[in-house]
């Protein structure tokens, strides 16, 4: 058997409860761990979310753990929803945790703003978890600019052990402050894993009471007017607060100097030799006295910090006063880049400027021509089995593809093919009404199911509303698949929470929609002749396509599995299993196609694809 | 000392859990350690690394090229992919059984000679522990122990200052009781060719 995680404990990560361990004991543990400790530590009595990552472990944890640790924790349907429970659990005098991915926090940054303004009466950290590099996300934005957006206390660790201080230090911050404080970290510090020194953990308090203040809590203009002049006050405090952090410190002498801050100070720390160093971890506001303090007596100053130059334009406004002769090198003198994480090669870019240490030889083996390897939709997902019936009902016609965020997005890979547009989570449902607008093609729109709850329902009552024309496909596999199958409204919640599943087919109905099918994807014939069927009527459609993933179905226990097989005296070789439906249980045996025992999970939707019945039932 | 090992494999393979295990094995025997995993969209059936550092003064979460001291593979291709992470001298251990990804089974790629691989990494100057971890967990009872035994290989190896024991007790804590037995074997089998050869 392949090793997994045994199903005691936290069995989502393996090891011992999170919820254990005492005061000087040291734990190896993963970004996202230690932030979920912090939140025990800290005595947190609410948290919410939306999955993303790379955050989505500290929800998996959170789920697991919070009925027997006495807090409240919830998969909120989005973000801007995750932010205002929070918020307002906050304003009750609750300490709450909110957390998601950087491009979460643009669907939360509403109620975020106006949080800056209203201010909170317990605790609260927001967590924006960015992906520099996009490993997993549509783009790379820099979250800095949130919290100086919103005037936001900002921390940013470097280590999983400073990610567990830091969020802890957070709720203390954020009280003292009255407001709520911006953490942010990225892929490299939420999946590092490293040493972190636990502390007590202590009861949750869950409990609060909201006293009414609408001075305070209602930002009607004439109310919002003196909240921002509040706001503007606490600036000055929170200049104190980072003059004087403990996460803002220097280290080692010299006239050469790197500032640097998040996960790129490990790299510079680790691979530059002979520099002094100015570690920044409180970065909004900046320490700007610090920074000029830093300046003076430097002959030449490195910023080291991942994606915008926020920190080395403000070294840059600071030098003019403090060291004008200082030479400042970043990402504006073009020595560093933009774009993308650093890593140890970004310190040996810069050895023409300073020694760099402990970096070896590139070997260069001979040159062998390496297959590709994408991920790709796995064996028996039902998605693929959808995609493969809209493009047979196409026929040879054009469509415009709409698709949304989600394992399916794997579609867009060939043979399947099935991506034209992406914007973000949601907008595939409203971006096919532009396209049905403004063109004369076939317009499809793909959307998953807890993506449909989290922000595709006001584009489906808009194109209602407005009477566009297209496809519409519901991706419904039962889960949240990609982020680690987590429960949605259409789920419902299990536990003592226990919520009945939405019906999707109600709610789509309820939005305008006339047209509402819900079909099983594999069942392939019935499949094509529904979108046959909505390709024809030249009205809105809306398909529900619903099959759990296969994934969670093996993740639980496992079915009972029928088992085929590719009879080789009927099968001809046209390889449209194999070219054209790609399963990866599929093979090439010598001149006959082939199914993998080992990858097949038997879901039978291939038997309908092969036009000669050649894959029957392995009797 | 610092110690870099790269770990590389096809998304559900089991890399996390064995760089957990190395990880946890280094944290025991008194070692600074960093690590860093690849989560999220590459694990359906894509590339996937892993990095476990450990020793003074490590703070990276990534090796730097031409860095690590040992690479362990669970795919051929995604060893041979991973070269540039090795320094001169490095220990590669890796099972040589392909996982075809979607461009080979189409027949729109192909996949290499595993001689060719092999010899590749010999010829620039890597300790090459080679062979058919998956077959070697198959004589034990499943494929799927492929895992165990590669951990039992790279020990074998003694490429890395930790106890076999240690990470032999600490993988068996990390699997369900009822496959503990056959982990455990998986293990030795690994732990026996790295020593004694095939």
């Amino acid at each position: 058997m392949r090793i997994t995680p045994r199903s005691s404990g936290d069995a989502s990560r393996g090891g011992p409860p999170l919820s254990e361990g005492q005061k000087g004991e040291r734990r190896l543990l993963l970004g996202n761990e230690a932030i979920a400790r912090a939140c025990l530590e800290a005595g947190v009595g609410f948290a919410s979310t939306y999955p993303g990552t790379p955050s989505s472990e500290i929800g998996l944890i959170f789920d697991e753990i919070s009925p027997q640790y006495g807090f409240y924790f919830e998969y909120s349907t989005n973000e801007k929803v995750a932010m205002e429970t929070a918020g307002a659990a906050a304003a009750s005098g609750v300490r709450s945790f909110v957390f998601m991915k950087h491009v979460g926090v643009n669907v939360a940054s509403d109620p975020m703003m106006s949080l800056g303004y209203t201010g909170v009466r317990a605790g609260m950290v927001i967590l924006s978890a960015d992906d520099p590099s996009l490993h997993s996300s549509q783009n790379e934005q820099d979250n800095r600019h949130y919290a100086r957006l919103g005037n936001l206390p900002m921390l940013e660790p470097s280590t999983p052990a400073e990610a567990k201080e830091m969020a802890l230090a957070g709720f203390e911050l954020s009280e003292r402050l009255g407001c709520p404080v911006f953490l942010r970290t990225t892929t490299r510090v939420n999946h590092a894993r490293g040493l972190v020194p636990l502390g007590d953990v202590k009861a949750p308090s869950a409990k609060g009471h909201f006293d009414k203040d609408p001075q305070r809590f209602v930002p009607v203009p004439a109310f919002a007017r003196m909240m921002r002049t509040r706001q503007i006050e606490r600036l000055k405090l929170m200049a104190d607060e980072t003059e004087g952090s403990r996460f803002n410190f220097t280290e080692g002498e010299g006239d050469v100097g790197v500032i640097a801050s998040g996960v790129a100070y490990t790299y510079a720390r680790e691979f530059l030799n002979g520099c002094a160093f100015l570690k920044l971890g409180m970065t909004n506001p900046l320490p700007e006295k610090t920074i000029a303090q830093f300046l003076r007596g430097k002959r030449r100053v490195i910023v080291f910090e991942e994606l915008d130059p926020l920190l080395e334009d403000a070294v840059l406004r600071i030098a003019k006063d403090a060291n004008p002769s200082v030479e400042v090198i970043g990402k504006r003198s073009g020595h560093l880049p933009l774009a993308f994480e650093y890593n140890p090669e970004t310190v040996a870019s810069l050895s023409q400027l300073v020694s760099v240490k402990g970096l070896s030889n590139i070997l260069t083996p001979a040159k062998v021509s390496l297959p590709v390897r994408p991920p790709v939709l796995c064996a028996g997902c039902p998605h693929r089995a959808t995609f493969f019936a809209i493009r047979r009902a196409l026929g040879g016609r054009e469509a415009v593809v709409s698709t949304d965020i989600g394992c399916y997005t794997l579609g867009l890979n060939p043979p399947l093919g099935m991506a034209d547009f992406l914007l973000c989570m949601g907008s595939s449902v409203g971006a096919a009404g532009g396209f049905a607008e403004v063109t004369d093609q076939k317009v499809v729109a793909f959307i998953g199911d807890s993506t449909l709850f989290h922000s595709g329902i006001p584009g489906i009552i808009n194109a209602a509303f407005n009477r566009h024309v297209y496809l519409l496909v519901v991706l419904d596999n039962r889960t949240t698949a990609m982020t680690g199958h987590q429960p949605h409204p259409g789920t419902g919640r299990s536990g003592a929470r226990a919520s009945e599943p939405l019906d999707i087919e109600a709610l789509v109905r309820g939005c305008g929609v006339r047209n509402v099918v819900s079909v099983d994807p594999y069942e392939l014939k019935k499949t094509i002749e529904a979108a046959k069927a909505a390709f024809d009527n030249n009205e809105l459609t809306v398909i529900i396509a619903r099959r759990a993933c296969p994934l969670a179905i093996k993740k639980k226990g496992g079915e009972e599995r029928t088992r085929y097989t590719v009879n080789a005296e009927k099968c001809v070789f046209c390889r449209t299993c194999i070219g054209k439906f790609a399963c990866p249980a599929m093979r090439i045996d010598g001149k006959v196609a082939a199914i993998d025992e080992s990858m097949c999970i038997g879901c039978g939707a291939c038997v309908d694809v092969c036009p000669k019945g050649a894959i029957e039932v392995a009797k | 000392m610092k110690y870099n090992v790269l770990i590389v494999g096809v998304g559900g393979q089991g890399v996390l859990l064995a760089s957990r295990v190395l990880g946890e094995a280094a944290m025991r025997a008194g070692h600074e350690v960093v690590m860093s995993e690849v989560h999220g969209m590459a694990q359906r059936g894509g590339s996937v690394s892993s990095v476990v550092r450990f020793g003074e003064g490590v703070m990276s979460p990534l090796i730097p090229l031409g860095g690590a001291d040992v690479i362990l593979g669970f795919e051929p291709v995604e060893s041979y992919r991973s070269l540039p992470f090795a320094r001169a001298g490095a220990t590669i251990v890796t099972d040589t059984t392909p996982v075809p990804p979607s461009g080979v089974i189409s027949g729109k790629e192909t996949y290499p000679g595993i001689e060719e691989l092999l010899g590749g990494m010999r010829e620039a100057g890597l300790r090459v522990v080679g062979f058919e971890a998956s077959a070697e967990a198959q004589k034990v009872g499943t494929r799927l122990a492929a895992n165990s035994v590669l951990l039992g290989a790279l020990c074998g190896s003694e490429a890395l200052p930790l106890e076999s024991s240690e990470v032999r007790s600490i993988l068996l804590e990390s699997v369900r009781e009822k496959f503990r037995e056959l982990n455990g074997r998986a293990f030795d089998a690994g732990f026996a060719i790295a020593r004694n050869g095939p």
